[in-house]
């Protein structure tokens, strides 16, 4: 057993926003039907959230969970937890159809902090991050320029990032050219 | 004489001049100023030449309609061609050209064509020409347009453009495109509503032209009550106002494209250079403003001719007076202003002649009372040719041209009346009313563009809608605002009155040709679209030829299709067309709107993706292990796939069978991380399969792994992948690497649109796992020997996992599922682990296996490996056409299953056609390395008299292994020629001599991977 790394090892950068690789966290790809009580009390259960409504992201004690299709939700947890919450929702769920899947080392995670982070979101993503449409447990499975991403907003106003590991760097790149120090646009 | 004022000059700034050079010439000009005003302040009439006849221009406008003026910018990595002088702000250090000419601008051998080939230049030339000869037009005709026609030279390609581009997404409720006084009011009566409003103006400065042509807003001069609304506006929380942004092209669904400049009038500022503005709104306003229309009389292409009102724009603007005699023509009363203004600026005013016989009302009379002679119904009958204007003959409006007076003046200022800017209305589909009193096409505000409700959600304001005077501009400008923010769910609001102060003014008259009855020598040299050369006998020609229709017109003769896109000469074309047809303008109609509004740039559009995030480019968890060990990496999609690991010295053939043999004979890994692995789970989930794939999938026993085909509904081979039962009501499906999201996209749409009620859900899990391919006889000692010093781990004996199976637990402490598969023929286990830990298990695995000579192999290995053993590959094998049975695969399609996709495709006849080229083994006669793709050639001849075709060559490789060139293809009754030697016309002139044999080179029995 080695340590597990993620895809940029933490790396950072500094613009127009601070950008930042959060290394690896626990996430789960819950598939199953939303509004069945078994769902509801299952993701209650390992993360202490609510089954999140359209486009929005819940947070529990021991987690949170986002909205990601009418059938799908993205379990966050404790990395090291991953593998035990599956085992926790597979022990819940039986003889419901469902699928819990650790998708952890799937995914590359960063952070968007500062002022112009709205801004910086708003040159990669065809969403509306004005404060009236975008704000604290606001989420969005979309895209960044030519990659899939999902993302939401904390309480502390930063964004995160969530997308496949494979382009991790591409991502890193991406943000860093659109927090370029004199590309601000200056709307939000 | 073209000269700057010693006063006026509202934009420009005198206490900063700044110097640029045009064609390599240092001149001066002030920061405020447009190349196009600099130019002229420097007397610079003559700025280009035309396209066909290369006869010299002038500028002709002061904004976005500006048809000549066209010059290439900036040089090197900033040399951009094509480049309007007139929406070019003025910066220090700006390089301008001139372009189209040759040797120079002022002595062009092109202009003899104007002389010597002006009559075989004629209307549908090109389209006449391509009905000659093949010869005769690549050899006369083809080499002398390229040399002749065309606009700036393309930037050189071996140069990167220095600078960067972005895009920005914008949601808006309403978005006004146009920050004239029609814009600003609107935007004003919007935001009072509380919606959010977004205002696009295009130039460096607010306002439009209001402040030129004078009159009174609220009280307030035009210029006050802009810089007073402009900063009520400001303060407003709700309004975005962004200026040096144009509103490009409006979409769907209130999509629309906004074309920001952000340093080309400071190139050294820093940043992107342009942000195309991505935005959303729920209405948009037009309030676009109306374009001056010029006159069709002979020479009005002359450098010195231009528009009326862009003469007072340059006067009162930029104190620029582009002639000190000025002869005025016009046909309505606007123009009467320009007199005014090269007046006061104290020009001479030599003539204005007014074609209406009734002439025009009050603004003439001021006119008259300054002592300026004013001639009512007549007319310009010929402009001297010359590269600036020097003579002007006049005449009766209503003749031929005959008994003329020639005048002496230096400019001539024209004004056939105005258009609406109507191109953003019409983009999506809004349409057009020919209002004849103003000879103009208006938008009809009954047939607007509409949303995805069915609702109207463009609004045009202020002269975009049709009226040109001051108060009826406001009073539409500010309905439209009302309504706008109505229609984007905001209260309604009545719309207080707007008082102006306007002069009332005489109603124009239509003049489409000076003179009416203007002969052909006249007609000849009457322009109507000057950067495309179309005159006015062009289009009548055009029309005697049988072209009716506008759009074939504007295609034949090429009137409108110039970058320009027509904006001057639409509406005077038109009118030529409608007269020739003896038709009314409304029957003829316009041409098509299409975006962008005026050329954008390519940069603009790619944004960011540029360098290093111009495409994402996908990397294992291995990668950068494999890029610091010699990969040569190839795309596999957006992978990135080690092709070969050269070491020093070597080639990257040599590295390729380097590692083919070693896999062989000893141990080779694979980062096999790429391929796609989809996770399939539900009480239905072994229903499902069963119909995705050929094969039987359902009755896998768990703990078992199966080798299955994906065809289409077609019946093609779409994929193929190992599937494993993982457990009662649970596989996983692996795909080719370029499959993992096609074919995962193809089984979500079987389940969400055909078998919604299916329950089986799919997870791709391909990023998750990192997989390593431990190839060879050494593969189990390896693992062995991690377990080992792990203490323990999972059984890796033939006996506990066999060939075909797959079992969890731990390899050398790493946490793993290991699948005894084989693309090679050789002892192979597949080993998944977590992708965060896949760099440290290939580091284990590499470690341990130095005493057993590990070597890293890439695609090509890979390839030959899977060529020996005659397996297919996906994209090699098949391409779209191919179907299982093609590759003698019937073995897996299963009999016994009632259906899955393909089965009834492979009835048709075609499919079943005993004729379909079969996969066989090729061995070259001599040992080489067939070409790949070569057709094999048999006999007589087909319909085209080419040699009949009875196969190819799907993949072809050199066997390190065996010593000579290896082979797969497709020949028509292939395996029933076992033996024949047939041939394959190389490209290179060499016939190669194949043999067809069993695809299957190596270790038929298949014992090497049994072991």
């Amino acid at each position: 057993m080695s340590d597990p790394v993620s895809a940029l090892k933490g790396a950072r950068h500094a613009g127009l926003v601070e950008v930042r690789e959060t290394g690896l966290g626990g996430m789960i790809t819950l598939r199953g039907d939303l509004d069945s009580d078994a769902i509801k009390s299952a993701v209650k259960s390992v993360t202490g959230a609510d089954v999140p409504a359209l486009r929005k992201i819940a947070l529990g004690d021991a987690g949170a969970a986002a909205w990601m299709s009418p059938d799908e939700l993205l379990l966050l947890v404790d990395y090291a937890e991953a593998d035990a919450v599956v085992a926790k929702l597979d022990e819940a769920l039986v003889g419901t159809h469902y699928m819990a899947t650790n998708v952890s080392d799937a995914r590359a995670c960063f952070s968007v902090s500062g002022e112009a982070a709205r801004e910086v979101m708003g040159k990669l993503a065809p969403v509306d991050f004005s404060a009236a449409k975008f704000g604290a447990g606001d989420f969005r499975r979309s895209r960044l320029a030519q990659v899939a991403a999902a993302f939401w907003m904390d309480d502390a106003g930063a964004f995160h990032i969530v997308c496949f590991r494979s382009v991790g760097q591409y991502m890193f790149d991406l943000l860093k050219v659109a927090s370029h120090p004199q590309s601000a646009v200056g709307v939000y | 004489m073209s000269t700057r004022l010693a006063k006026q000059g509202r934009l420009i700034d005198r206490s900063k001049q700044v110097e640029f050079t045009f064609n390599g010439t240092t001149l001066k000009g002030y920061e405020g100023d447009t190349l196009a005003s600099a130019l002229l302040a420097n007397d610079q009439m003559l700025v280009g030449r035309s396209f066909k006849y290369h006869r010299p221009r002038g500028i002709v406008a002061s904004g976005a309609e500006e048809p000549n003026a066209l010059v290439g910018l900036g040089s090197n990595r900033r040399y951009e061609p094509n480049q309007r002088a007139t929406t070019t702000e003025l910066f220090a250090g700006l390089e301008a050209k001139s372009q189209n000419h040759w040797p120079s601008l002022e002595f062009d051998v092109g202009e003899i064509n104007s002389k010597l080939f002006a009559r075989f230049l004629p209307a549908g030339f090109y389209y006449k020409m391509f009905i000659h000869p093949k010869p005769f037009w690549k050899h006369v005709y083809e080499p002398f347009i390229r040399k002749s026609a065309g606009l700036g030279a393309a930037p050189d390609k071996e140069l990167v453009d220095a600078d960067t581009y972005e895009h920005f997404y914008f949601f808006t409720d309403v978005l006004v495109i146009g920050g004239g006084v029609a814009g600003l009011q609107a935007a004003k009566t919007a935001a009072a509503t509380g919606a959010k409003v977004l205002v696009l103006e295009e130039k460096s400065f607010w306002g439009g032209r209001a402040p030129v042509d004078g009159g009174e807003i609220e009280g307030l001069a035009a210029e006050d009550w802009i810089a007073k609304t402009l900063e009520e506006l400001g303060a407003m929380d709700n309004v975005t106002l962004r200026d040096r942004c144009m509103g490009a092209g409006v979409y769907d669904h209130g999509y629309v494209l906004g074309y920001e400049r952000l340093t080309d009038h400071a190139p050294e500022a820093g940043g992107p250079r342009h942000r195309l503005w991505r935005i959303r709104a729920t209405q948009v306003v037009t309030a676009t403003g109306a374009i001056e229309r010029p006159l069709s009389f002979a020479g009005n292409d002359v450098p010195g001719v231009m528009l009326a009102a862009s003469m007072r724009d340059y006067i009162v603007n930029w104190g620029v007076m582009p002639g000190q005699k000025v002869v005025i023509a016009t046909n309505n009363d606007d123009a009467y202003r320009t007199a005014l203004a090269v007046h006061a600026a104290g020009g001479e005013v030599v003539r204005v002649v007014d074609a209406r016989e009734n002439g025009g009302g009050k603004l003439a009379d001021e006119v008259r009372a300054l002592g300026i002679r004013v001639e009512n119904g007549r007319a310009i009958a010929k402009v001297k040719d010359g590269k600036r204007v020097t003579k002007v003959a006049l005449c009766a409006q209503n003749g031929e041209g005959g008994a003329r007076e020639e005048i002496e003046a230096d400019a001539v200022a024209m004004s056939g009346g105005w258009s609406p800017v109507v191109h953003l209305w019409s983009h999506c589909g809004g349409k057009l009313n020919w209002d004849a009193a103003n000879a103009h096409f208006a938008p009809d505000p009954d047939r607007a563009p509409t949303s995805h409700d069915g609702k109207p959600f463009v609004v045009t304001a202020g002269s975009a809608s049709g009226p040109l005077g001051l108060g009826a501009v406001m009073a539409d400008a500010a309905a439209a605002g009302a309504k706008a923010a109505e229609a984007a769910g905001r209260p309604a609001q009545a719309v207080a009155e707007i008082a102006t102060n306007d002069v009332a003014e005489a109603q124009m008259e239509a003049v489409w040709f000076m003179p009416a009855k203007a002969d052909i020598q006249l007609r000849m040299k009457s322009w109507l679209d000057y950067q495309n050369d179309v005159k006015v006998s062009d289009v009548q020609l055009a029309a005697r030829e049988g072209y009716e229709s506008v759009e074939h017109t504007k295609r034949y003769t090429t009137l409108g299709m110039a970058t320009d896109q027509g904006k001057l000469s639409n509406i005077n074309g038109l009118a030529v067309l409608a007269d020739s047809l003896n038709s009314e303008i409304p029957q003829v109609g316009t041409t098509t709107f299409r975006p962008p509004y005026h050329p954008i740039s390519m940069g603009a559009i790619g944004g960011e993706a540029r360098g290093e995030v111009f495409q994402p480019l996908r990397r294992t968890p291995m990668h950068d292990w494999h890029e610091a060990n010699g990969a040569d990496f190839e795309p596999v999609g957006h992978w990135r796939r080690p092709y070969a690991f050269v070491r020093g010295g070597e080639s990257v053939h040599d590295a390729v069978n380097r590692e083919v043999r070693n896999t062989r004979e000893n141990l080779g890994l694979l980062d096999a991380s790429t391929l796609g692995k989809l996770v399939v789970k539900g009480p239905d989930a072994g229903k499902f399969l069963d119909m995705m794939y050929t094969n039987m999938m359902s009755n896998l026993k768990i703990g078992k792994c199966r080798y299955g085909l994906m065809c289409s509904e077609n019946g093609f081979l779409m994929d193929d992948g190992v599937v494993a039962r993982i457990d009662e009501d649970t596989w996983l499906c692996h795909t080719t690497t370029g499959g993992a999201e096609r074919i995962h996209g193809h089984m979500e749409e079987w389940l969400q649109t055909e078998w919604y009620d299916w329950k089986v859900y799919v997870t791709n899990v391909t990023e998750q796992l990192a997989q390593v391919a431990v190839v060879g006889p050494n593969a189990r000692k390896v693992l062995e020997k991690l377990n080992a010093q792990a203490g323990g781990g999972m059984d890796v004996s033939k006996e506990a996992l066999p060939f075909m199976e797959w079992r969890d637990g731990e390899i050398g402490g790493f946490k793993a599922r290991a699948y005894r598969i084989s693309f090679s023929g050789e002892l192979s286990y597949e080993i998944a682990v977590s992708a965060s830990e896949g760099q440290a298990f290939w580091n284990a695995l590499y470690e341990a296996g130095k005493e057993f000579g590990v070597m890293p192999y890439g695609t090509e290995a890979l390839h030959i490996l899977r060529a020996e053993k005659g397996f297919i590959m996906i994209g090699d094998e098949t391409d779209g056409t191919v179907i299982p049975q093609d590759l003698n695969l019937q073995w897996a399609l299963s009999k016994k299953k009632e259906d899955f996709l393909g089965k009834r495709a492979h009835t048709r006849s075609h499919m079943a056609d005993p004729d379909r080229w079969k996969l066989v083994g090729l061995e070259t006669v001599d040992g080489s390395v067939l070409p790949d793709g070569a057709y094999a050639v048999g006999n007589g001849v087909n319909a085209n008299g080419q040699k009949n075709t009875i196969g190819r060559v799907t993949s072809t490789y050199y066997s390190a292994n065996l010593g000579r060139g290896i082979a797969m293809g497709l020949v028509k009754h292939g395996p029933k020629r076992m033996g024949e030697i047939i041939e394959f016309p190389g490209t290179d002139g060499t016939i190669y001599k194949a043999k067809i044999v069993d695809p299957v080179f190596y270790d038929k029995e298949g014992e090497k991977q049994n072991v």
